[in-house]
């Protein structure tokens, strides 16, 4: 194991609290959490039914306000008490890559224009777009199905497909919810290897809600929340780059 | 990318499919308009047809096609004298229920002297009437043909001509006879009942006597005032005399303004249901893509790509629904049994409305899809 060195984290969340309702239906979701997910880091976030785990992702994700706490992605402080940035659909194109438990792909694009469509939404131009398209499906292997619709994918390659459209704008921070949830054993493995090929290749942080126990193997790290509460960071992987 | 073309071509048999639904409603809504902007047409085609200035009828009636109106046959004499009366005609109306091969066949019978103003204004086929007894120019719509045989009455006339869209403002074809046939078809006795009117002393005519008319239609020259004419004719006191625009406006006013009133609320109506329709379909389709939709939003897609979708798909099913829905009514309109009259400025003006109410239905899909939350594409 060489010397490693470590880095800014792509993910940095500090004392993030969010609460539903007030008084006696008030629900206290997340309380005091704070985690750092940093470049080249695949990271499973656990617990049971309830416990936050996809509050969290959606406040990370910038989807949901916290009710407290400070949060920055890929070095931009963005929220200090309250959102600094205006336009969160505009960070979210720009920062955050998302992936599905059942892949969301849109039914009437196909593969290379459910890859696109993001890229257009960034402003790209349709040939470069397609371009970039081509290329990441053929990265990710499922290049000769880009003219297939989602219908007719099979599972993994949708996942695929999901994956490719997460990473078209080239973001930094991938959040994927229950990403291997819909597959088998091997494909969700093969998922798993993919997701790490990309964390390492394109230098990007995955944070990944899961149940799975079957992939948990393949992680760098593993938060556990138990009623709002991030209870441990068990380390699972050897490579571990930089650390908490 | 366009996202609304992606989604209407990859489900474009479906998409096709609610057009033509649509198509289909807005095909009555048009019909609708058609038979209400046909009514007013028939009605004036007939007040129109004998190209006159005044028309001459009993007095204390709007006859003779508001109310009833009888006058004595030598009318047209007095008022053909009147200074700046160039021509005037005896005219008879009457509705007549004859049988036709087999079939039953509604007319309305017209009687005039050939040579006066009161007949066909132009013929289509065939020839006009030609002698004084039993020939008839009947219109197209009555489906009768130069040479078919008709009985009215007790005689039986012979189709000479034929004219075209010339209907009563109850839709029924119009046929032309001469004065005197239709004098004797509308005023004369059947036999059992002259029979008893001669053992009453009264002639076998009646009381009325035969030498009755419902009106005189007349031309004046264009260098006197028509009103001063009429008045001229309301000297005699049996005699009441309205002008031409008088009597078109007496027939869209009284005679067809309650079937006038009834077809545009109907029309009203069905634009109504029509554009509650539209909006449960745009809705729905929006409800189908509810998690297309916050998808998109997660993924950083702006608002005004989100009602690009919904709006552009609501205006395109509009625009195709109206296109599919004039070309039907266009290619069918002929077969309606009543004239169906479609104007381009009532198809642009239902065009604009519906335009209009796919964008304002177009506003509640909009409305639920920029309330989707963006969560709800994950899971959880």
């Amino acid at each position: 194991m060489g010397v490693i060195t470590p880095r800014e984290p792509l993910v940095a969340a500090r004392n993030i609290f969010r609460h539903f309702g007030e008084g006696a239906t008030r629900v206290d979701a997340l309380r005091d959490v704070s985690l750092d997910v940093r470049a080249g880091e695949v990271v499973a976030l656990l617990g049971p039914s309830g416990s936050g785990k996809t509050t969290l992702l959606n406040v990370i994700g910038c989807i949901l306000e916290p009710s407290a706490g400070w949060l920055s992605l890929d070095g931009e402080v963005v929220y200090d008490g309250r959102w600094l940035r205006a336009d969160l659909r505009r960070l979210r194109l720009e920062k955050i890559g998302f992936i599905f438990q059942f892949h969301n792909l849109l039914p009437f694009l196909d593969s290379s224009d459910n890859v696109a469509v993001v890229l257009d939404l960034a402003g790209f131009d349709a040939a470069a777009a397609a371009k970039r398209a081509a290329e990441l499906l053929d990265y990710l292997e499922v290049g000769h199905r880009r003219k297939a619709f989602p219908a007719s994918l099979s599972g993994g390659e949708a996942q695929r497909v999901a994956i490719a459209r997460a990473l078209a704008n080239r973001p930094r921070i991938i959040l994927a919810d229950e990403p291997t949830a819909a597959l088998d054993s091997q494909r969700a493995g093969i998922v798993m290897d993919l997701l790490r090929r990309v964390a390492v290749e394109q230098d990007a942080a995955i944070l990944a809600v899961t149940h799975d126990e079957k992939i948990f193997d393949r992680f760098d790290r593993i938060f556990h929340l138990r009623d709002g509460r991030l209870e441990t960071a068990a380390v699972t992987a050897d490579a571990v780059p930089g650390g908490v | 990318m366009n996202l609304a073309y992606r989604d209407v071509r990859h489900s474009l048999g479906r998409f096709l499919l609610t057009c033509f639904g649509l198509s289909l409603l807005l095909a009555v809504v048009l019909s609708m308009i058609g038979i209400y902007r046909g009514l007013v047409e028939d009605a004036l085609t007939l007040v129109r047809a004998p190209a006159v200035d005044l028309w001459v009828v009993e007095s204390g009636t709007r006859g003779p096609f508001a109310e009833s109106s009888r006058i004595p046959g030598d009318t047209r004499e007095a008022i053909a004298r009147l200074q700046g009366v160039t021509a005037a005609g005896s005219v008879t109306y009457q509705s007549i229920e004859a049988r036709h091969r087999g079939e039953k066949l509604r007319l309305y019978v017209v009687g005039y002297e050939p040579g006066r103003p009161g007949g066909p204004d132009r013929i289509a086929t065939g020839r006009p009437i030609g002698r004084s007894h039993y020939e008839m120019v009947a219109d197209r719509r009555s489906g009768l043909s130069p040479g078919d045989r008709v009985p009215l009455g007790r005689n039986t006339f012979t189709i000479v001509g034929l004219t075209d869209g010339q209907v009563s403002s109850g839709g029924d074809p119009v046929v032309y006879i001469t004065l005197r046939d239709s004098q004797k078809l509308q005023f004369d006795l059947a036999p059992p009942a002259a029979r008893r009117e001669v053992a009453r002393g009264a002639g076998p005519a009646g009381p009325a006597g035969t030498d009755t008319i419902n009106a005189v239609v007349a031309r004046v020259s264009p260098n006197v005032p028509v009103d001063s004419v009429a008045d001229a004719a309301r000297r005699w006191k049996h005699l009441a005399a309205t002008t031409q625009a008088g009597q078109e406006t007496i027939l869209t006013r009284s005679v067809v303004e309650r079937a006038r009133k009834q077809i545009g609320l109907f029309t009203a109506l069905l634009l109504i249901v029509s554009a509650v329709i539209i909006a449960l379909i745009l809705y729905t389709m929006t409800m189908d893509k509810l998690r297309e939709i916050a998808t998109l939003k997660l993924i950083g897609a702006p608002d005004r790509t989100i009602i690009g979708l919904i709006v552009q798909q609501a205006l395109a099913m509009g625009a195709i629904g109206f296109g599919f829905g004039a070309l039907l009514i266009v290619a069918v309109k002929d077969h309606f049994p009543r004239r169906v009259v479609l104007q381009p400025e009532d198809a642009l003006a239902l065009a604009a409305v519906v335009l209009l109410v796919c964008l304002l239905s177009s506003g509640l899909g909009v409305r639920l899809a920029l309330r989707v939350d963006p969560a709800t594409a994950l899971g959880g």
